[in-house]
């Protein structure tokens, strides 16, 4: 049996009871004892490996709310607001203003030489761009010849050219659909929001109907990404998880040099619950040390922003009538019931404070039919719980995902129009969960937002908006409890933190390898912390060659 | 291009019977080919007997009626749909107990090759009056029951008749664009709650054979203004649940009228469709002489 042992700078563990060490040591991928080289040695025979004498190795950083799309869309345009980093390690510039996004297509554009393939963009968010949509008319000064599509950042709605209009047969007036804007000429304006008014364009614009599933690919970019955030457990959080898509994540993540764990969850409609927990309970079983199965992710409600999130008195600031439940409360409670009693784990998408209520009172039925001491349920999002609903979820021992980066790259708007000054600042409560005693993580939700577990570590710790404002003082957290949040938090909400999470003897060899200690970050460069890679199941991957 | 396939958009909360009237309709189709796009879970919850071959996506069953599910994606479904080699006669769409039928129907507006053709409620008799007020799912009910065109008042044999009474006044404010029809044990006329299907006057002659509802056809003669006839027939006190036919208008276009409720829709007709008008509605709301009487001041 082969042992190597790393030299580190520094090795910060997150385990208190030795938090920083200098060598540790890897068997069959997982840590064999951590401490001084003396120390180490008693194991017996090892190979020295000192590359890392300069570096700082950190736990694998755990994203614990992002979907393994992001791999697949960074082959469209980039067309959003703010300067991001593709699977290559390329930063694209953001683009400052509509001239900008089309300039960004034009460029594309160029490029194709079949004149009727579609041009795709991505994570355009008008929000920044005066507010306003952008329109058939714009994107057909890129061609109108060539379909073309370009997704929102929320993937909720598609704006698109007058060929694509063509090619669904919507170009015509009379249309008549809330999702659809019409111009003064009766025509759509090439705005199309929702799924049912973006599906049938879609497949004219290069999105396929299944675009959620990221494919073979998609799923290998979005591991490069992985390395050079130092992500080595992420979730996929809403998978169909058919037969083929289980069949090529197995595949894919068995790949010798695919670097991460992928924890997909099982998005819940698709099957009634009395075969959705036998299915769920079928899938864990065919779990490998780098695809984690057997979860279910519930949604109750939609987006803050989108005004589908179900909202408690008063509702909505601006006056927007409720949003929409995604799940009866009923079959909520079914669902729960029936997965409490095979041990299945359920993550529920909670956005407004109602849909948060409902799932805790829900919860609380379930547990006194099924009851069950430690089943790890998780709200996720959960973005406008108040001090009672985080007392009331530690009670029920529920944790908590918390929506960090939102706050960031949206809490402007939440401020001025969603849900008004008084609750902008209670979202994302942090500093509430950890004082009420919710075990919590923090998350991106990429690709709505980029993956960066630090990054997002720096949003919960500043409670910056983009606009530079601090947005609720009271509920930042230190340094450290963010950086718990990104390493043991998320191991926790995914039922994991006995196997990764720290740097502590029989876990999983998962390090984030950094060039300095981010906890000795001035909390306003906590982001800025540069990764070098990862090493995950002992394997080392250099973000420079992924 | 055929005509557009009419879509029939079932809704109602959770429990109040959609499912029961979804296999009523399945035993009852008598040679018209139903596609029942089901989403409640994605459960195909079609009564055994009924089945003839189930696939992976799709059940066959008999009478050359299929039945599929569909998940967050309707729009997709219904592509699919469309893409099938044998093109049923009429789409039923069963709703999520928390689905919001406009929004349902707006979507099916957007697609080629389907129209709208109905939206009924579902409203459990014993429960619906507290659901309305509930904190959670209240709006939610009260939004399905604006959407609908007919009301159809389910498990009315568990509460007494002066509370059906009180529940169809309740309607009338909860519901104003519907009409309401009690049906027993979840059971209503398929012609009622689907529409007359292509040719009105033989599915009308096929008979009512439950003896739940009424029918007459209206004589059309030449050169009619639909609009004041359709106008007429949905509003108080005549009591139409359905109504279709076909009718030449004053320029002498061959038009087609619909009638769902309140709700009229009056479209090119295709050709050679055989002239008149058959209102249908239940049994004891219906009144044929009073429909007659009302039309003829229109014509």
């Amino acid at each position: 049996m082969k042992t190597t042992v790393f030299s580190a700078k520094k090795i910060v563990t997150m385990n208190p009871q030795k938090p920083e060490a200098s060598h540790v040591a890897i068997r069959e991928g997982r840590i064999l004892a951590v401490g001084s080289l003396e120390e180490i040695a008693t194991w017996g025979d090892y190979e020295l490996d000192e590359r890392f004498a300069d570096k700082v190795l950190f736990p694998g950083l755990v994203e614990g709310h992002a979907h393994t799309m992001e791999g697949t869309l960074w082959r469209y345009v980039y067309c959003g607001y703010f300067d991001r980093m593709d699977p290559n390690g390329k930063t694209w510039k953001g683009n400052k203003s509509i001239e900008d996004v089309l300039a960004s297509l034009s460029a594309a554009e160029a490029l194709l030489e079949d004149p009727d393939a579609p041009l795709t963009g991505w994570q355009l968010d008008p929000i920044y761009l005066d507010n306003k949509p952008i329109t058939r008319a714009q994107l057909d000064s890129v061609s109108a010849t060539r379909p073309i599509g370009v997704m929102n950042a929320s993937g909720h709605i598609l704006y698109v050219n007058t060929k694509a209009l063509e090619l669904a047969g919507l170009m015509k007036s009379g249309v008549n659909h809330p999702g659809i804007s019409l111009g003064n000429d009766g025509m759509p304006m090439g705005e199309l929001k929702g799924p049912d008014a973006m599906t049938p364009v879609g497949e004219h614009v290069g999105l396929n109907r299944s675009m959620t599933d990221s494919d073979e690919r998609g799923l290998r970019d979005f591991a490069r990404l992985c390395v050079r955030t130092g992500v080595t457990t992420v979730t996929d959080l809403a998978a169909r998880l058919e037969p083929d898509g289980v069949e090529t994540m197995l595949r894919v993540t068995g790949e010798p040099n695919f670097p991460a764990c992928v924890v997909p969850l099982r998005f819940f409609l698709g099957l009634p619950p009395k075969e959705l927990i036998p299915e769920v309970a079928r899938l864990k079983k065919l779990s490998t040390d780098r695809l984690s199965l057997g979860r279910i992710k519930v949604v109750a409600d939609g987006s803050i922003q989108g005004f589908s999130a179900r909202m408690r008195w008063p509702g909505y600031h601006n006056g927007a009538p409720n949003g929409l439940w995604y799940i009866s409360p009923e079959q909520m409670q079914e669902i729960y019931e029936l997965a409490l009693a095979e041990g299945i784990q359920v993550h529920t998408h909670t956005n407004g404070d109602q849909a948060t209520q409902l799932a805790i009172e829900k919860l609380e039925l379930a547990l006194k039919k099924v009851p069950s001491n430690d089943h790890r349920f998780v709200l996720q999002h959960c973005q406008l719980a108040d001090r009672a609903q985080f007392k009331k979820m530690a009670a029920l021992k529920m944790s908590v995902n918390l929506f960090a980066n939102h706050h960031f790259y949206w809490g402007d708007e939440h401020y001025r129009l969603t849900v008004g000054p008084d609750r902008a600042l209670r979202m994302n409560a942090t500093r509430t969960a950890l004082d009420c005693g919710v075990p919590m993580t923090i998350h991106s939700d990429a690709p709505v937002t980029p993956l960066g577990p630090l990054f997002t570590a720096w949003c919960a710790v500043n409670r910056l908006t983009a606009s530079g404002r601090t947005q609720g003082e009271h509920e930042k957290i230190t340094v450290d409890e963010a950086l718990w949040a990104v390493t043991m938090g998320a191991a926790h909400t995914l039922h994991m933190d006995g196997q990764i999470g720290s740097i502590e003897i029989g876990k999983r060899a998962d390090f984030a390898v950094l060039e300095s200690d981010p906890r000795e970050a001035e909390p306003e460069k906590l982001k800025d912390v540069e990764v070098w890679g990862t090493v995950q199941g002992g394997r080392v991957f250099a973000a420079a060659d992924a | 291009m055929p005509e557009a396939l009419p879509v029939t958009i079932i809704g109602g909360y959770l429990g109040a019977g959609k499912t029961t009237l979804v296999n009523h309709l399945l035993r009852t189709a008598n040679g018209r080919k139903l596609a029942v796009l089901v989403n409640e879970f994605g459960a195909l919850p079609i009564d055994e007997d009924l089945i003839e071959a189930q696939g992976d996506d799709l059940i066959s069953i008999a009478g050359g009626c299929i039945c599929c599910s569909f998940g967050s994606d309707l729009s997709a479904a219904l592509m699919n749909l469309a893409e099938l080699k044998v093109r049923p006669d009429q789409v039923v769409i069963e709703c999520s107990g928390v689905a919001i039928p406009s929004a349902i129907a707006a979507s099916v507006s957007l697609l080629d090759g389907f129209v709208p053709d109905g939206t009924v409620v579902m409203v459990d008799a014993e429960t619906i009056q507290e659901a309305a007020v509930d904190e959670y799912i209240g709006d939610t009910i009260t939004r399905q029951l604006v959407d609908a065109d007919l009301t159809l008042i389910n498990k009315a044999d568990l509460v007494s008749a002066a509370h059906v009474t009180q529940l169809e006044t309740w309607l009338r404010t909860l519901a104003p664009s519907a009409r309401s029809l009690v049906a027993e044990h979840g059971k209503a006329p398929l012609d009622m709650v689907l529409g007359l299907g292509a040719n009105p006057r033989e599915s009308q002659q096929m008979g009512h054979a439950d003896g739940l509802f009424e029918s007459i056809a209206l004589p059309c003669p030449s050169s009619l203004n639909g609009e004041i006839l359709a106008r007429k027939l949905t509003s108080d006190p005549v009591h139409i649940a359905r109504a279709k036919g076909f009718f030449v208008d004053e320029l002498g276009a061959l038009k087609a009228l619909h009638i769902v409720g309140r709700r009229f829709d009056i479209s090119d007709a295709p050709e050679n469709a055989p002239l008149g008008i058959v209102c249908i509605g239940l049994k004891g709301q219906f009144d044929g002489d009073l429909i007659r009487k009302t039309a003829s001041e229109a014509l």
